[in-house]
């Protein structure tokens, strides 16, 4: 195998049905700059931890799943995929070279000039701006979300194809108002093909355990189906699709 | 003979029973949705109404609603029975009263005093009395089984062997009786009794003569248990309500006649189709008509049973009789064989809601018709009720006109026959590799006595020796354990009604099994690439292992671990071919364990991957639970790189996913699953068991029984109810891995 740029990866899951179009294999990229209090995955932060791998070797597993994947494609996900520009990028070439379809699950929180070779080279980017108010978006993930706007500038400028996903997390991101500025930005958004609502859930609350990290949500309850139902209602008004 | 219906095409049916040539002369395949398709009529409702109540009361009498244990069941010992004759449209039961179970005792009359025992019952004095002058099946086998197998059995490293009761697995053409009516198909047993005469007149010539007699006595039989109920089946069948009535008398026979571990039906919807679409096209029924024929034949399938002991339910739980119908498959000719009655067989999931039986069971083809693809899969979705099996894997050896028997065994149909072998236990024989041939739970020498491993690390390439030598020795003695149990069988307990429903020169398979395949494959991966220590007891006896570091494992889709697992399973199939076979039947292989992989499980000691004694092992094919940590698919590819072609009886694998993981919405969840089958099949996985559910359900089923009378999942090979499955069983099923993500 020639020489190839490497990687650190979290893990891979081989069959992903809600992670982008179709059926999907997931890679699930080691390291993240953001500190998410709903985060599922805290095992995925730290930056030295996972595997490393070849871009190469990687598409290489990849493509043993063609006949699974062939109509749905390949989700970089993690973690945070655009930490990893230059892997994220020559993963995203390799599947596309073999016919497989790419996206990229992001929070955007990468200056667009690092992240744009990423998102030149994925078919479609599904992207959590996490909070339309930039200060409640710091408080929440201990980032602001001037990048993340940024990104999504440049997919409406280029055609990219964007799903936005968005958790609704209870006394944070599930206010009627702020779901009202929200919908109304995005509605000025060609590129948004859909906007897949996520009710906060607290299955990943263990790992933040294991690893020894005060988990700030213990209290808070997770959305009634009303909350999000009002929610959904809201979205839809301002005539963008919801996914499912 | 003349046929009557000139509207039917081909002629090679006419001319020799030929029930093939019939259907591929004049299926109509169907490549539409599922929307023509009728609900339940008032009449079904209520007759499944009363069939619901009854079941219900069999539940809460212990499983077991009534014995007749004075009859010994034959074809036409029982007076007809009903459920409500003002409303059964197709009628048959096994005994005068529904869910009243026979005894059958020609298998072994032990089985039927231990089940009578078990719920109850006393021995008729009568029954007794003939047993004292005609021997079983069981007291046959028992005669002729030597030490060493009688130790093989009792240790558990052959368990499930057919020696007790019926062997089954064996599908009679019930269609013939349809098609040609029981007069033409005697009228050739004779013709073919005529024939065989040859100069040397030896054993098999004597038994092929004698077998043939019984198969025409059992065809009158048929016709005079037919009469009793009212119908002439002399003749051929007139439209579909006959022909579905003629085919389940053929059945009904059967499992009246044998107490069979698995009593399959075949592939009957495609055939039955053919009258369906000209009795349309006539005008003779509706949709309606006819989707009412199918659930009321369906509801009788549902109502087969035998009576079996506790030991038996706790291998193969919850009441199994293995109905399995073949639904799909391609024709050879390229056509796909799809019709309407595919479609109402899977509609019956609907109309009378979920349940285990019959075993319906797709023969899979990416080549399949989109709209029939996604409707199995919106069927699976709702009741976990299917099986999925690849006929593009399973056409080239068996051609269209095969079926499965049990769960996983593929057989054309009339034309083979299978000796049932049920399964040895391949992690035992590990232990007793290591241990020179002791068993690992009791110290007793089973195996030869052959050197120990010696030292504190086990090492991959001694072991490995070892474990060849002993599966050397096991092989052979269970070839030869098999040999025995079928001349008995086929001597005492022969199926004269289903083999009358079977060409006079068969193909025969010995069909082996093997359990534990996760265990050794891991085991044997955990020696290699991580370090294994031995523990021993005071004997020198090795009873657990210490492992340390990681190793792969089964079910990650990594070649390192399952280049191991493809070894074993053509290492062992060929170690059996090398054996004589009774009656010249062919060595086959399967990788099933159907519920016993719990039972297996408590048999065996603590094994070097790190399972403790007595934790279940995982059913068929499965990687252990909890250990594929790549998500389903990789999963699926460990299981499809196991090689077919030692493995002929089939490769048993059992997907469990939470509906969530599957999709958001209903279409994406079908269109998913399709996706997933199409993948897995064209990488060559033989078998597939789908079950979508949560856990939550399965465990409040657990504690409210009565809330879910008709909650089914597919366990390997075959699909249960639920709340049937002994405790023990039901947390295995709970703590298998469920594909799920968040």
């Amino acid at each position: 195998m020639a020489e190839s740029i490497t990687g650190r990866i979290h893990s891979l899951e081989s069959f992903g049905a809600v992670d982008g179009p179709g059926v999907r294999f997931v890679v699930f990229m080691q390291g993240c700059p953001l500190r998410c209090r709903f985060c599922h995955n805290p095992d995925t932060w730290a930056t030295r931890d996972g595997e490393e791998i070849s871009a190469a070797a990687l598409v290489q597993k990849i493509l043993g799943y063609k006949n699974f994947i062939k109509k749905g494609g390949v989700t970089l996900s993690g973690g945070e995929p655009l930490l990893q520009p230059a892997f994220a990028a020559e993963v995203l070439r390799l599947c596309r070279e073999n016919g497989l379809h790419t996206a990229v699950d992001t929070s955007g929180c990468i200056p667009l000039k690092t992240a744009k070779p990423v998102i030149d080279a994925a078919d479609m980017l599904l992207l959590d701006i996490k909070d339309i108010d930039t200060e409640d978006a710091k408080n929440l993930t201990g980032r602001g979300n001037e990048d993340a706007l940024e990104i999504l500038r440049y997919c409406e400028q280029i055609g990219r194809r964007v799903w936005i996903r968005h958790v609704l997390l209870p006394g944070y991101t599930l206010q009627a108002e702020k779901l009202e500025r929200l919908a109304a930005f995005l509605s000025g958004f060609t590129c948004i093909e859909k906007v897949e609502l996520l009710p906060f859930h607290k299955m990943g609350e263990y790992k933040w355990e294991e690893l020894g990290e005060a988990y700030t949500l213990a209290d808070t309850p997770v959305p009634t189906l009303e909350e999000v139902e009002a929610a959904r209602e809201i979205i839809r008004r301002h005539g963008l699709s919801l996914h499912q | 003979m003349a046929f009557e219906y000139t509207a039917f095409q081909g002629e090679k049916w006419k001319r020799d029973i030929n029930v093939r040539d019939f259907i591929v002369s004049n299926y109509t395949p169907y490549d539409g949705d599922d929307s023509f398709l009728a609900p339940p009529t008032e009449r079904t409702l209520a007759l499944w109404e009363q069939v619901k109540t009854l079941m219900e009361k069999e539940r809460q009498a212990g499983g077991v609603l009534d014995i007749d244990t004075h009859n010994i069941s034959t074809v036409t010992a029982h007076a007809p029975g009903y459920i409500d004759p003002s409303l059964e449209q197709i009628v048959g039961l096994q005994t005068d009263a529904p869910l009243k179970r026979a005894i059958m005792p020609f298998g072994g009359i032990r089985m039927v005093r231990t089940s009578l025992q078990a719920y109850g019952r006393e021995m008729d004095p009568e029954v007794e009395n003939v047993f004292k002058y005609r021997k079983t099946h069981n007291d046959g086998v028992f005669d002729a089984y030597t030490d060493d197998m009688k130790k093989a059995r009792h240790s558990g490293i052959i368990t499930g062997l057919p020696d007790a009761y019926g062997r089954g697995r064996i599908i009679g053409d019930y269609r013939r009786i349809a098609l040609y009516g029981i007069d033409y198909l005697i009228a050739q047993k004779k013709k073919a009794k005529e024939e065989m005469v040859f100069d040397i007149v030896d054993s098999p010539l004597i038994r092929q003569r004698e077998e043939i007699s019984e198969q025409i006595r059992a065809l009158e039989s048929i016709r005079q248990m037919a009469a009793a109920y009212g119908y002439d089946i002399s003749g051929p069948a007139q439209d579909v309500r006959e022909a579905i009535q003629w085919t389940y008398f053929g059945y009904l026979a059967a499992v009246k006649d044998q107490n069979g571990a698995a009593m399959s039906l075949g592939r009957v919807s495609t055939f039955l189709d053919i009258y369906a679409e000209r009795d349309l096209k006539e005008g003779r029924y509706t949709e309606s008509q006819i989707q009412e024929f199918v659930d009321h034949f369906v509801m009788k399938l549902r109502m087969v049973r035998f009576l079996r002991t506790p030991a038996y339910d706790e291998l193969f739980s919850g009441d199994p009789t293995w109905v399995t119908e073949s639904l799909g498959g391609m024709c050879t000719d390229g056509r796909h064989m799809v019709t309407k009655m595919s479609f109402r067989f899977l509609h019956t999931l609907t109309n009378l809601g979920p349940a285990p039986e019959p075993n319906l069971t797709i023969l899979w083809s990416p080549r399949l018709p989109e709209n029939f693809k996604r409707f199995c899969a919106k069927q699976s979705i709702a009741t976990s009720s299917i099986q999925y099996e690849n006929d593009e894997l399973m056409r080239p050896s068996f051609g269209d006109d095969y079926g499965i028997a049990c769960c996983v065994s593929a057989m054309r149909i009339g034309k083979q026959m299978q000796f049932f072998g049920a399964r040895a236990n391949l992690a035992k024989a590990l232990l007793y590799a290591l241990n020179g041939g002791r068993d690992e739970k009791s110290g007793e020498q089973i195996a030869p006595v052959t050197r120990p491993v010696t030292g504190d690390v086990l090492d991959y390439a001694d072991v490995m020796e070892k474990f060849d030598q002993t599966c050397e020795w096991l092989s052979k003695l269970y070839i030869n354990t098999l040999n025995i149990i079928h001349y008995m069988h086929d001597k005492y307990c022969y199926e004269k009604v289903q083999m009358a429903l079977h060409d006079e020169e068969i193909l025969r398979t010995s069909a082996c099994g093997l359990a534990g395949l996760s265990v050794v494959v891991d085991s044997l991966s955990a020696i290699k690439y991580a370090k294994v220590k031995p523990i021993r007891n005071e004997t020198g006896l090795i009873v657990d292992f210490e492992i340390e570091g990681d190793y792969p494992k089964y079910g990650n889709n990594d070649d390192r671990v399952d280049e191991i697992a493809i070894s074993l399973v053509q290492n062992f199939m060929e170690k059996l071919c090398k054996h004589r076979t009774y009656r010249e039947s062919i060595p086959t292989m399967s990788i099933l364990t159907i519920t016993s992989n719990v039972v297996y499980g408590k048999k065996t000691g603590s094994t070097p991957d790190g399972r403790k004694a007595g934790e279940p092992f995982a059913p068929g094919a499965n990687p252990m639970h909890g250990r594929d940590s790549n998500g389903c698919i990789a999963s699926m590819k460990s299981v499809a790189k196991l090689p077919y072609e030692f493995s002929e009886d089939g490769i048993s694998y059992t997907f469990s996913i939470v509906p969530s993981a599957l999709g958001k919405v209903e279409n994406e969840k079908e269109e998913n699953l399709v996706t997933l089958l199409d993948g897995y099949f064209t990488d060559g996985g033989h078998h597939i068991n789908v079950n979508v559910l949560n856990r939550e359900v399965l465990e409040d089923a657990m504690e409210h029984p009565e809330k879910y009378p008709q909650l089914t999942i597919r366990v390997s090979g075959y699909a249960v109810n639920f709340i049937k499955l002994t405790r023990e069983q039901q947390l295995d099923v709970i703590h298998r891995t469920f594909h799920t993500r968040f």
